[in-house]
């Protein structure tokens, strides 16, 4: 299993280019948003959280067909699945390496750019506590929508269709602490809700994600 | 004599033609009763006007749209325990009729807030779950649409039902959360209500009948609707299989 995380970083990381990738999607959604608001800081001050979760929740989505399209293109997926590691397992590992090379970069980032829309003192502590508690929910949630269209050609936008209203209630949380915590409010309860989700998500779906993938390579 | 015996698609089609004549006419009955005299023999809402009247196609349309992705449910199980044909395909045959349910809700749901509220729209919690109800409902559709192979399709569409289940649920107190709700409780069956010990506001008897009725209308109109789109289903994978071996042939 850590063979097979080290190997898919070095593939992210090395080959391919889209490891930098996701983080300059968010670099530039988050641009964009003062030229389609404008750009009055109280208004900023406002949004900042909810706009900073959206971008970090497409950059993740964006990066999802990474994940198993390259190993299904050149066969290595059935190889994989033919190992002695539980699918189970792969795809666990997968989404940990997806998160590794998507999420945590978007976590550390999301602080910075945060400065971008004028968030307010506390938001960053919560932003970043939220962002790091949700983006696993994220991959892992996006590596079932991946398993899911792997073998399809037009996969991507179906699987954006598929995967975003998942992402739903771990979106509401997660934007929820973000904000209550830039305001100075008390952010216990959606906190809780958000890592419930984070774990529940991380411990179960695997093995949907795991059924689905063992239907796709029958 | 067991349920199962309807696995069997040839048994499946001849049975659902001797019900669907009684069960179309049946839906037909109920609807034009319950609609008719919901619209023009009930009196007015004092305060509402005539545009309470919508509630006979917002709440039983409301109610098909949750219930369908139940029946989905159950039929993506029976096919993933015990892999019978005609139950995934009632499964993809159900889903336009739930969609299309959600659309009622919403819609009829929109004109009506639209005096009453006095907006189209609210993120209220309620609304926004149906909304994102009918979201899966487009996103499981496509699915089935993208993926060739049947068997397949019908797996792959049966697990993302019931992960989509879950997370319904899961988005239904997520938003409930995020938003204190516009929408009313519910009004018109209660426990509480019926026995006596809930005091709380109930649709006053006038309206109560005719949307019972209309409301089996819907019931019994989603059955119809099933049966007929589950024998096209078969008709269609049957009329395929037939062009297969011609060619092969």
């Amino acid at each position: 299993m850590i063979a097979l995380l080290t190997r898919d970083l070095r593939l992210a990381v090395r080959a391919g280019g889209g490891f930098g990738l996701g983080l300059a999607f968010f670099l530039i959604v988050t641009v964009l948003v003062p030229f389609a608001v404008g750009p009055q800081t109280g208004l900023l001050t406002q949004i900042a959280p909810g706009v900073l979760w959206i971008g970090a929740l497409l950059a993740c989505l964006l990066s999802l067909d990474r994940i198993f399209a390259l190993d299904w293109e050149d066969g290595s997926l059935d190889l994989l699945a033919t190992a002695p590691l539980p699918m189970e397992g792969i795809v666990s590992v997968k989404a940990l390496a997806h998160w590794i090379t998507t999420g945590l970069p978007l976590v550390l980032a999301a602080p910075l750019l945060g400065v971008l829309l004028n968030l307010a003192g506390p938001g960053y502590l919560w932003l970043f506590v939220s962002l790091a508690l949700g983006t696993p929910a994220l991959s892992v949630i996006g590596t079932f929508g991946a398993a899911l269209t792997v073998g399809l050609k037009r996969g991507g936008l179906l699987m954006s269709l598929l995967v975003l209203p998942l992402y739903v209630p771990t979106l509401i949380f997660g934007a929820e602490v973000a904000r209550r915590g830039a305001e100075g409010l008390a952010v216990q309860t959606p906190l809780l809700m958000l890592a419930g989700i984070s774990f529940g998500v991380t411990a179960l779906l695997p093995f949907a994600s795991a059924a689905v993938l063992r239907i796709n390579l029958r | 004599m067991s349920i199962w015996e309807y696995a069997n698609p040839v048994k499946f089609i001849r049975t659902a033609d001797v019900l669907l004549p009684w069960v179309t006419l049946a839906a037909v009955i109920c609807l034009v009763t319950g609609l008719i005299w919901g619209f023009f023999f009930t009196p007015e809402d004092y305060r509402q006007g005539s545009t309470v009247k919508i509630i006979y196609l917002h709440v039983p349309a409301a109610m098909m749209a949750i219930n369908a992705w139940m029946m989905m449910l159950i039929a993506s199980l029976i096919w993933i325990v015990r892999r019978h044909h005609v139950s995934a395909l009632a499964a993809r045959a159900a889903a336009p009729i739930g969609a299309v349910m959600t659309v009622i809700g919403l819609v009829t749901g929109a004109i009506w807030g639209q005096p009453m509220w006095g907006t189209w729209w609210a993120w209220d919690p309620r609304l926004t779950v149906f909304l994102i109800l009918f979201l899966f409902y487009l996103g499981y559709m496509a699915l089935w649409e993208a993926i060739e192979d049947d068997d397949t399709a019908a797996d792959l569409t049966s697990i993302l039902c019931l992960v989509g289940s879950v997370f319904a649920v899961l988005s239904r107190y997520a938003v409930q959360f995020w938003n204190q709700g516009l929408h009313q409780g519910s009004s018109v069956l209660r426990a509480g209500a019926v026995t006596g010990a809930d005091t709380g506001e109930k649709v006053s008897n006038v309206y109560f009948m005719p949307l019972m009725i209309s409301g089996i209308g819907f019931v019994l109109l989603f059955v119809a609707l099933v049966l007929l789109r589950t024998q096209t289903e078969i008709r269609a994978r049957r009329s395929r299989a037939l062009l297969a071996r011609e060619r092969m042939a």
